[in-house]
């Protein structure tokens, strides 16, 4: 694991102290949340209006990203599909972790037929690649913003619950617990005041690491013209709009691209670089 | 005493074949959950009721789902895939030509990217905390948080529209010669290499770190062998299950990997012919693509799996 070469700071903060490379990471997700989540005060045009004459236009003053493949402003068109991956990615990544981290840890506590039946399912899940089953939704039911939300959250929940269930099994053996048992503390008690306290670091890390998963799928399947689908666009399917520029390394092909390439790094290197607190026990 | 690993490997084949039962199972209904009935649609607006109640019953659309989904499977069993909606063409002959594509891509890309990513893995891990480990682990942590595409998008920028080695797009390179061959090959490969190489480095390198961490490590260490003799000698030949199970996972990658690097690429390959199918709704083609994938993907983690159990020496 890396040392910390972080700044000395109050010695009852020492486990919670972040390095360098994880502040810088923060700010890039907290720069685009905050993209995100203010969009509609901060796009300089609107998202549809087609303001170039001419298409693919260069980066210059008014149209700081260029203009796409329709003339439409490029700037704007990122922001507005900062809410679209970034949204769609976390409703699902919450969706999965909260479902996984129930099912993990009651399978956990419970043991059992129970235990090993949901094991299976969620196992023969898991063998299913993600982008397959991605596909095979889509021709099945169509695209649409639930859908996707639904099916990402679907793919991730067995990995959720694999990693929960793990820690879960470690705690459950643990004599506090046993205690609460004898005390004749229900399932809901045990997972939610006894359990979950004790993994909620990990289980937090793990939550980034799906996050970004979610992200490239999505964005896999954007690209690929099954995911968000016209007018929306996240960044994906800038991409995958704009992907005509690429010969001549159009900005409306490169920036979106290196929108994403941002997002899932900087979230990729907070995680790697949390206060170990947190990530005591988690995986790598 | 006896060795546990046949009765290991033996449950472990026979999870395998369960997941696969579920798998197909799962493949089956996703795709027969659509609207709209598959008669209809292959006859077409103008077909008179009769001909569609005929169609139906010869295809055993009016039968109970369960008893489609044996039709199905004994079909699959048989060589019979059924029939593409769309151009009505066995599905078996689409298929055959674009899977030996697809696995001469998979293959070439097996062969590139195997020695080097367990080169680098491996020097990574014998020069821990370096300058070149880091430069290392931080490339490949880039490479891993990037999508396909992106990654493809790059190699284009770069290979094709800055140095102008390469066709961007197309795949129209005449393959007869071999220099067309390679640089017709050459993107696609270059792509896929990247992604697959960064996974196996990744797990590679902790492979041979936990390796090393190990007493008789500490051992050679302390009794005077060198470093690359300590690892290479030492801890490597105890590295090699985790590491054949590294590489057999990340190669299980390619098969979301190939998705978008042929289409990006235009690559007549299986998976072109999957993403063309999910847009024409052609089910038969669907499930049958989606059953070979499925397997391919069964096939790499079982492997993993089972080489794993074969190299560890405390179930012997």
């Amino acid at each position: 694991m890396k040392t910390h070469s972080s700044t000395g700071s109050l010695a009852a903060w020492s486990g919670y102290r972040i390095n360098l490379v994880g502040l810088a990471a923060f700010s890039v997700v907290l720069f685009w949340a905050l993209v995100a989540l203010f969009a509609p005060y901060i796009t300089p045009h609107s998202v549809g209006e087609m303001i170039d004459l001419d298409y693919f236009g260069p980066m210059r003053p008014g149209l700081w990203l260029g203009s796409d493949y329709l003339g439409r402003d490029m700037l704007s068109r990122i922001i507005y599909g900062a809410r679209y991956t970034v949204g769609i990615s976390l409703a699902a990544v919450s969706i999965a972790c909260f479902t996984g981290v129930v099912l993990g840890m009651t399978s956990a506590v419970l043991r059992g037929p129970v235990d090993m039946v949901v094991s299976r399912i969620l196992d023969a899940m898991n063998s299913i690649p993600s982008k397959l089953f991605g596909l095979m939704v889509v021709a099945a039911v169509g695209s649409s913003i639930p859908v996707l939300i639904l099916t990402l959250s679907v793919i991730y929940v067995p990995g959720a619950y694999r990693f929960s269930r793990a820690l879960a099994i470690n705690i459950d053996t643990m004599d506090f617990i046993m205690v609460a048992r004898i005390r004749g503390e229900r399932l809901p008690y045990l997972i939610a005041s006894e359990i979950l306290p004790n993994i909620i670091g990990p289980v937090l890390a793990d939550l980034g690491l799906r996050f970004v998963f979610i992200v490239l799928l999505l964005s896999g399947l954007s690209f690929l013209g099954l995911g968000v689908q016209p007018p929306y666009a996240d960044w994906g399917a800038l991409v995958r709009e704009n992907i005509g520029g690429l010969p001549f390394a159009a900005p409306a092909v490169i920036v979106p691209s290196l929108a994403i390439a941002t997002l899932t790094i900087s979230v990729n290197l907070l995680i790697d670089n949390l206060p170990q607190k947190i990530r005591d026990r988690s995986a790598s | 005493m006896t060795s546990r690993v046949p009765s290991l490997i033996l449950g472990r084949l026979l999870i395998a074949l369960v997941t696969l039962t579920i798998v197909s199972f799962a493949v089956f209904f996703a795709t027969t959950l659509l609207p709209g009935d598959t008669a209809t649609i292959l006859l077409g607006q103008a077909a008179t009721p009769e001909a569609v109640a005929g169609l139906r019953t010869a295809m055993h659309l009016d039968e109970p789902a369960l008893l489609r989904f044996i039709y199905w499977i004994g079909g699959l069993f048989q060589g019979d895939l059924g029939t593409s909606y769309a151009n009505h063409v066995p599905v078996a002959t689409l298929i055959s030509g674009r899977l030996a594509n697809t696995l001469k891509l998979a293959g070439l890309t097996t062969l590139v990217s195997v020695p080097l990513a367990l080169t680098l893995g491996i020097t990574a891990a014998m020069w821990r905390r370096t300058l070149y480990d880091r430069i290392v682990t931080i490339a490949t942590i880039g490479v891993i948080s990037v999508p396909e595409f992106v990654l493809a998008t790059l190699a284009v920028l770069v290979f094709a529209v800055y140095l102008k080695w390469l066709p961007a797009l197309s795949f129209t390179y005449n393959i007869d010669s071999f220099s067309g061959l390679l640089r017709a090959y050459a993107m696609p490969v270059i792509t896929l290499t990247f992604g697959v190489s960064a996974q196996m480095i990744r797990m590679t390198r902790a492979a041979v770190i936990e390796t090393l961490n190990t007493p008789y490590v500490e051992m050679a260490l302390l009794k005077g062998a060198s470093r690359p003799r300590m690892v290479l000698r030492h801890a490597l030949p105890n590295a090699l299950g985790p590491i054949s199970n590294a590489v057999a996972l990340s190669l299980s990658y390619l098969l979301g990997g190939v998705i978008i690097v042929e289409t990006i690429f235009n690559y007549p390959g299986i998976a072109k012919l999957m993403v063309d199918a999910v847009s024409t709704r052609d089910l038969p083609l669907i499930q049958s693509c989606a059953m070979i994938f499925c397997f391919g993907y069964l096939i790499l983690i079982t492997t993993a799996d089972i080489v794993a159990i074969l190299s560890n020496p405390r179930l012997r």
